[in-house]
């Protein structure tokens, strides 16, 4: 059950000379949420799009990483690509942001799968409505039809993780899925993501500076800072027991702070 | 006054149909905003004409004439000059909307009748440059931005920017004295050989007109005249919608919806055709539209040299000559013309993008 | 928390931002501000520099380039190069005052219109609207032939045409920073209007309208010689370079008068926009595309 699915080692990141990930270790095991904590600039986005190699210009990856043993950096553009979105799906930010404003919602949930499993439209169409039906958007149907200006953020945000699941992947990144969104849907997008890990086996990556929602939903908990691991553990124990002082300094910032 | 009769019939629909669909709505409001701009252009060139301080009537009677106090007071009269200037302004417009922009002491004909004249001329000329442009000005800039800092975006920077920063009207004179008077390569004068007849009238381009009339011979000779100028206003033009692609191009490789298409793994031709372009399209088109503007001027400060007998020269040689009417003509026609292709723009957008299209 | 309340403010802070290169190190900029000072200096010094007094008629007319006239001479017997240099005694001047001039109009319209809103807004935006409808060369002909051609006149015709794109700019630019957070925080901590206009939403607005203002330079140096090269603008004996261009058009033959004034033009118009491309990317790499509109 508990197999690691991908599997980061030692992964440097350069980019333009200098340093943003410095030695991360990482494992992501299936049917788990591994949590990726730290504050903006600690290197946690970073760590996903290196994973995913969609590192900016100028970006250059080294060390380890596998995806169920097979290792992904170095490898040609063209598989490279073979993979993401069909084994290494990502959730982003701003869901707003993340969906082309001029492109039907079917367009943007389908082009992919069809690319990667070769399907016809129609089939294409009726794997998008199941992973709509799944990531809980009501009416799926009627949903691919319409375009993201008409959802609402919360809306939006589930239907992109949709379009992540649709080719069912073994991999889910998601950068900071909550934090656009008011609080009232944060926990049902929360809840989406552990139910998805649960149910389908997803190895996801949730990656947040916010400990709040960490301590909600991750398995396990890696903390960040500098672009090094300063932490890494069971979620209960970095919680509670922080061994690092940054780790305790960012806890106890929590109570009184909140969120940013 | 003046400012109701032409705000009302946009205002009337715009109540008659609180509830109409977005997209008729938001037509209407663009063509509110068109028929704004059309009334502002009377007033502005209205405003100027009368602003003139030298005495236009010695120009219109001669000098003998207008020595005449006489005469001049009878003139005067005639046309209205001694009415309040609202009524005025009312004559004007009235004269407008039937057509009569006057009479050009140069030519001596009806104004309007030179220009209608002198558009198609213009209009061949900015068609063909402005398709030619669009091709190169948005291939090249997509390119510039896909290889952003690299040589092949050196390259193009530098070029697009030699384009937009060498005065047309010195470039037309380089090509000209070059490819024609010493190469004798392409013809440099008129929009077809003396010994050519122009084809039969139907849209008033030549090329267009010889292919309906089978005179293959001029559109074969037709295209070759245009060469030239359309080489020197394609510099320009094209040059300003290089640059212009790759900022706005650029700016899309920015957005999150780049990232996150590629993040789902599609093939990178259609990351960049049906993504990115895609989302730098409507801004380029809206670019476009503007540019038609600078293709105008460009035809002013070109035609002339090429001896182009379209709007530009006639504004060239009226602006020499002082020929007001004949420039206010020009100016109210290329006004006009402007706003309706900046409406048309407006439209395509409505249409294409669904924020506008669905509430 | 204090990613969204800190103000990006002054620009020293936003002279590097994320993969912005200093222009000191384009070496397209470099030369471009060397070509800029060299004209600048040639205008400084020009009666030092120029060989011949650029209005003197000689009975040597339309000699070709060489011997004495480096450049040969003109219809009139006038030496070209001394009228080149002394041509950019006219149009590099002009041109900046002329660009200082829309900037301040349309930036303090654009400014107000932004930050009133209102009646004032759209008054403001309307009448830009309407000025911008017509193509630059041709309401600056109609404006110039309105008012009888002379220098003056054509400045203000351009002025007069010109000023709408900073108005855009500007609000644009004030309406975007009036709703920042860091703004509305300082009106709430009690900064009066006056205060937050000053110290929050001008380091905002400066770097974009300066990189605008200078790709306009460019610009205003090729409408105002278009101007003359129509006879619009500056009167015969002058020596300007669009209508030493305009000459050579009358003389066919001498390629030289037309093709020094023309490449004069094209250097500085170049060089010029060389240096605010590069300050584009480094000041303001975001508001590129507001920035890279129109010129004629």
């Amino acid at each position: 059950m508990s197999e690691v699915r991908l599997a980061v080692r030692d992964l440097r990141v350069e980019l333009g000379g200098t340093t943003v990930l410095d030695g991360v270790d990482l494992d992501v095991p299936a049917g788990q949420v591994t949590g990726l904590a730290g504050e903006s600039g600690s290197g946690k986005s970073m760590t996903a799009l290196a994973v995913l190699g969609l590192l900016p210009r100028g970006g250059r990856a080294t060390g380890s990483v596998r995806l169920d043993g097979r290792e992904l950096l170095g490898l040609p553009e063209r598989e490279r690509n073979a993979v993401r979105g069909r084994h290494v799906a990502m959730v982003f930010q701003d869901p707003a942001g993340a969906f082309h404003p001029l492109l039907s919602i079917g367009r943007q949930v389908t082009d992919h799968v069809r690319h990667h499993l070769r399907l016809s439209r129609a089939q294409a169409v009726e794997r998008a409505v199941d992973a709509l039906d799944r990531a809980q958007v009501p009416e799926p149907r009627e949903a691919l039809r319409k375009f993201p200006h008409q959802f609402s953020g919360g809306q939006l945000q589930r239907i992109a993780i949709a379009s992540a699941i649709a080719c069912e992947p073994q991999v889910l990144l998601a950068d900071e899925p909550t934090t656009a969104l008011d609080v009232t849907v944060q926990a049902g997008v929360l809840r989406l993501l552990r139910s998805l890990s649960d149910d389908l086996g997803i190895a996801t990556v949730l990656i947040t500076h916010d400990l709040a929602v960490m301590s909600a939903v991750a398995d396990t908990v890696t903390v960040l800072r500098a672009g090094r691991v300063v932490e890494q553990g069971p979620r209960f124990d970095v919680l509670t027991r922080p061994q690092d002082p940054y780790t305790r300094s960012l806890i106890e910032s929590l109570p009184h702070g909140g969120r940013a | 006054m003046s400012n109701d009769v032409s705000t009302r019939p946009a205002d009337d629909l715009r109540g008659s149909r609180r509830r109409a669909h977005p997209l008729v709505r938001y037509v209407l409001t663009r063509l509110g905003i068109s028929v704004l701009l059309l009334w502002g252009i009377t007033v502005v060139t209205f405003v100027l004409t009368n602003l003139v301080p030298a005495d236009p009537l010695a120009a219109v009677l001669g000098d003998q004439a207008a020595a005449d106090p006489q005469i001049v007071a009878e003139y005067r009269r005639l046309m209205g000059l001694d009415d309040p200037l609202p009524l005025q302004y009312w004559h004007y417009l009235v004269r407008l909307l039937h057509g009569d922009l006057g009479t050009s002491p140069q030519t001596r004909h009806p104004v309007a009748v030179d220009l209608a004249g002198a558009f198609p001329a213009t209009a061949e000329l900015a068609t063909a440059v402005l398709v030619v442009s669009v091709l190169l000005g948005v291939g090249l800039g997509l390119l510039a931005a896909l290889r952003h800092r690299r040589f092949t975006d050196q390259v193009i920077r530098v070029v697009s920017l030699l384009g937009v920063s060498t005065p047309m009207f010195w470039l037309s004179l380089v090509v000209f004295y070059v490819f024609f008077f010493r190469l004798r390569w392409l013809p440099g004068s008129g929009r077809l050989d003396a010994t050519l007849t122009p084809p039969p009238h139907v849209t008033g381009f030549y090329t267009i007109d010889g292919a309906l009339a089978g005179q293959w011979s001029i559109v074969a000779n037709a295209s070759l005249h245009l060469v030239l100028p359309a080489l020197v206003l394609t510099l320009y033009i094209a040059g300003l919608l290089v640059r212009f692609t790759r900022s706005a191009v650029l700016d899309v490789l920015a957005e999150p919806y780049v990232t996150a298409a590629r993040a789902r793994g599609l093939a990178p031709a259609q990351v960049t055709f049906g993504y990115v372009l895609r989302g730098a399209l409507l801004p380029i088109l809206t670019m476009v539209g503007l540019a038609f503007g600078s293709l105008l001027s460009g035809a002013v400060l070109t035609e002339q040299i090429f001896a182009w007998n379209g709007l530009g020269q006639y504004a060239y040689l009226a602006a020499t000559k002082l020929d007001l009417p004949a420039i206010m003509g020009v100016g109210i026609v290329v006004g006009v013309t402007y706003i309706a292709i900046n409406f048309l723009v407006d439209l395509v957008t409505g249409v294409v993008d669904p924020r506008v299209r669905l509430r | 928390m204090s990613d969204v309340l800190e103000r990006p403010g002054r620009w020293t802070r936003r002279l590097a931002p994320r993969g912005a290169r200093s222009p000191w190190r384009q070496p397209l900029a470099v030369l471009g501000a060397v070509v800029l000072v060299v004209w600048l200096a040639v205008a400084a010094l020009a009666p030092l520099l120029a060989p011949f007094d650029p209005l003197e008629q000689t009975p040597d007319r339309l000699a070709a380039p060489g011997g004495a006239h480096l450049l040969g001479t003109d219809s009139l017997g006038r030496d070209v190069l001394s009228r080149v240099i002394f041509g950019s005694r006219l149009s590099i001047p002009v041109a900046v005052a002329l660009v200082v001039g829309c900037l301040v109009v349309g930036a303090v319209l654009g400014a107000l219109a932004g930050y009133l809103g209102g009646w004032v807004d759209e008054v403001v935006m309307r009448v830009a609207d309407m000025v911008l409808a017509f193509p630059t060369i041709i309401l600056a002909m109609v404006v110039a032939a309105a008012l009888g051609p002379s220098l003056i006149n054509a400045v203000i015709a351009i002025l007069l045409v010109n000023w709408p794109q900073y108005a855009r700019v500007t609000r644009s630019l004030v309406l975007g920073a009036t709703t920042r957070e860091y703004v509305v925080a300082g009106r709430l901590l009690g900064a009066g209007p006056w205060t937050s206009l000053r110290r929050d939403i001008l380091p905002n607005v400066a770097a974009p309208v300066l990189v605008l203002a200078t790709l306009d330079v460019g610009s205003a140096i090729l409408v105002l010689s278009g101007l003359s090269f129509l006879g619009l603008g500056t009167v015969p004996p002058t020596p300007e370079w669009g209508s030493m261009v305009a000459d050579g058009v009358q003389q066919f033959d001498a390629w030289w008068i037309g093709t020094s004034a023309g490449l004069a033009i094209l250097s500085v118009v170049v060089a010029v926009n060389f240096v605010g491309d590069a300050l584009r990317d480094t000041l303001d790499p975001h508001t590129r595309s507001s920035v890279a509109g129109r010129a004629l």
